[in-house]
């Protein structure tokens, strides 16, 4: 299957800009980057995309079987930078996909050249001598929260995405479409994401890398921010006077601004 | 109902007329609430929070449901707080991004946590507040009790689970049946393949030719025959028709094939191979379920310098056969009196010798033939004499030609055919230019 159509991709920008990969975390798809998008589409080639699964990449080139694992995400991630031939990418992710990032530059190492985790975390689940912030029974909560929230689901977005006066930017051609994924695929992608434990691939990192945490979030503690720093060898940590889990959005030009920065001067 | 306009202070109903004082008063009494009594009281929750989610004011309706006070929440705890961890996640990767995103979003599930430990299942809406210039301001939320209609959906979902897990079920019992049922048709075919010869073998001056058709859906015929050699001079062949249908009259089959081949090269003497047949069969079905059939058996012994070919043969309550010769004549080779093969313990059985010369042909048959219904019930039978007509304008047909023509005939039947049906034909060629 053609990967463009599969997984949705995108790319804006000055075409001989340096290339960015921006790549969306469990909850929404490339539609969470919308505020940083002019700031990091200035000079930089921007290649978005969904995961299969997501926002509107293609549902038939869903299978349990390959996104049950990171792994399977991140082989996403390598088909977009090979279809597209991409080289020295810098890859932005965004909560899990930060972890994602690092298995895809694992797998492909020819492609990638620096590293921005946004709001990271190895492993939410606390262990002996780990905080990840949670429980297993927290995460079986959230699966619970997902499926009662789908019951209802088309009925309460679908009003939502149609009327939104406040905001007239987002436009018409989000209607429909705007983070609503299948519960299926969602449910798997919640299990795979809260259930991974990726602190044993931090140590494999070799590219610079940032580590952007918010001052405040509900689901990447900071403990978990400087354990990311720590395990990452020369990488750079910078904490966002921000709260909740989405800085992209709470604080987009805190968080363009951090990220560019970093570009200019990666160590 | 909730209202979360600017100002929420009631206006006077349309029907109240200038004229109709009295109402009016009655409505200014009952509407003597504050906007502040409104807000506090609401059935439903009010909840206004700067962008970061803080609290900065939250009506009693909420506290109370909460179990909590204003001091506790207000200034000190984010949104967020107040859910569960499961809600808190659920609004951290939905909820808060489709928020920032969209400036409102409603109807959501979540489930708050109440001072006592408990669980309270709201349905939550929020709307962002804009400045002049479009900056964000705060977010305003309303909270509307779900436990009912939470309860509600989880039977929903309960039974949509239950149906789901049905329908699975139900598709893997129809794949185990299909897997079954072709395994079956697979082990049917191989114990059919067993009852009948392959092909048949090559007779040096002899033409052969075979019809077989079974009436039962799972093909297992209680009709059989073959032809094989003896002692590279003679060969033997049989055709007959065990008593029933289906996989009991398989059984029989198989054990009368196998006993007529042994019979026959231990010796060759057709009365003695059905007396050995008899036996067997005597003594393997009595009792409540006792197996019989009717067989012709044979041998052939050509004539290298004649051509001709020898058949003696034995029948045991058989159809006889049909000898069509070379000058376009027909007849039955009688075997008249000859009893059925099994059931009783020392049957005496009819033998038979005729010549065929070349041009003349042997034909054997199963009561499928002769007992196929012409009309709609079974008194119109085809019957022997039809038989003998057909083969008699056929005007001495090779094997080939005879068998063709009969399942023709036969497909021409139709349903009459009701019956397994066997025809087995030997001849000798004729001598170019002798028609």
């Amino acid at each position: 299957m053609d990967v463009r159509r599969r997984n949705n991709v995108v790319v804006t920008g000055p075409e001989d800009g340096p290339v960015l990969v921006l790549a969306h975390g469990f909850g929404c798809d490339q539609n969470m980057w919308r505020l940083v998008l002019p700031a990091l589409a200035r000079r930089h080639r921007v290649v978005l995309f969904d995961y299969v699964g997501s926002g509107r990449s293609e549902p038939t080139a869903w299978s349990e079987e390959r996104y049950s694992s990171l792994a399977g995400y991140a082989q996403d991630v390598v088909d977009v930078c090979e279809e597209l031939d991409l080289r020295d990418v810098a890859f932005v992710g965004h909560s899990v996909s930060a972890m994602v990032g690092v298995l895809a530059a694992q797998a492909a190492p020819e492609r990638f050249g620096a590293l921005v985790m946004v709001a990271p975390s190895p492993c939410y689940i606390d262990s002996d001598g780990y905080r990840g912030g949670f429980s297993a029974e927290d995460i079986d909560e959230l699966l619970a929260s997902l499926e009662s929230n789908y019951l209802g689901w088309s009925a309460a977005m679908a009003p939502v995405i149609m009327g939104n006066p406040d905001r007239p930017e987002l436009g018409e051609e989000l209607t429909g479409s705007f983070c609503a994924t299948d519960p299926e695929m969602a449910r798997i992608f919640a299990r795979t994401t809260f259930l991974s434990d990726s602190r044993g691939d931090l140590d494999g990192v070799s590219v610079p890398t940032l580590v952007l945490e918010c001052a405040h979030d509900a689901i990447a503690p900071r403990e978990v921010g400087a354990y990311v720093h720590d395990r990452i060898p020369g990488s750079v940590l910078v904490t966002l006077e921000a709260t909740g889990h989405c800085p992209q959005l709470s604080a987009p030009q805190a968080t363009a601004a951090a990220i560019l920065r970093f570009l200019e001067h990666p160590r | 109902m909730c209202r979360t306009e600017e100002d929420p202070e009631p206006r006077e109903p349309d029907g109240a007329k200038d004229g109709d004082r009295t109402t009016d008063a009655a409505f200014s009494a009952l509407l003597e609430d504050s906007v502040e009594e409104l807000y506090e009281s609401a059935p439903c929750g009010y909840l206004s929070t700067l962008m970061d989610g803080t609290i900065a004011k939250i009506n009693s309706t909420l506290l109370e449901w909460l179990g909590t006070d204003r001091e506790t929440v207000v200034a000190r705890k984010r949104f967020a707080d107040l859910l569960t961890v499961g809600g808190r996640l659920y609004h951290e990767t939905h909820f808060a991004p489709l928020l920032r995103m969209q400036g409102r979003i409603t109807g959501v599930a979540l489930e708050m946590r109440t001072g006592d430990g408990g669980r309270l299942p709201v349905l939550v809406s929020s709307v962002v507040k804009h400045s002049g210039d479009g900056e964000p301001l705060l977010i305003r939320t309303t909270v509307f009790d779900a436990s009912a209609r939470r309860s509600y959906e989880q039977e929903l979902l309960r039974r949509q689970r239950e149906a789901e897990e049905a329908r699975r079920q139900a598709e893997e019992a129809r794949r185990q049946a299909e897997a079954d049922r072709a395994r079956l048709t697979e082990a049917l075919a191989a114990l059919q393949r067993s009852l009948l010869p392959a092909e048949l073998p090559v007779v040096p001056g002899l033409e052969t030719a075979v019809h077989y058709h079974t009436a039962s859906p799972d093909r297992l015929g209680g009709d059989f025959y073959d032809l094989f050699p003896l002692d590279g001079k003679r060969w033997a062949f049989f055709l007959g028709d065990v008593s029933g249908k289906g996989p009991r009259a398989a059984a029989v089959t198989s054990l009368t094939r196998y006993t007529l081949r042994t019979a026959a090269l231990h010796d060759a003497d057709p009365a003695g191979a059905l007396g050995t047949l008899n036996t067997v069969l005597h003594e393997r079905y009595t009792g409540d379920d006792p197996r019989y059939c009717t067989a012709i058996f044979g041998v052939l012994e050509p004539d290298r310098d004649t051509g001709e070919v020898t058949v003696r043969l034995a029948s045991g309550g058989h159809p006889p056969a049909l000898v069509t010769r070379a000058d376009g004549t027909a007849h039955f080779l009688p075997t008249p009196g000859g009893l059925l093969v099994g059931v009783l313990p020392d049957p005496h059985f009819v033998t038979a010798t005729t010549v065929l010369a070349p041009g003349d042909t042997l034909l054997l048959y199963t009561d499928g033939l002769t007992e196929a219904r012409t009309g709609p019930d079974r008194t119109d039978l085809y019957g022997d004499e039809a038989l003998h007509a057909f083969a008699t304008r056929l005007a001495g047909p090779p094997p080939g030609g005879l068998v063709q023509a009969l399942t023709a005939l036969l497909d021409s039947l139709g349903d009459g055919v009701d019956d397994d049906t066997a025809l087995l034909a030997l001849g000798v060629p004729a001598r170019p230019g002798a028609m």
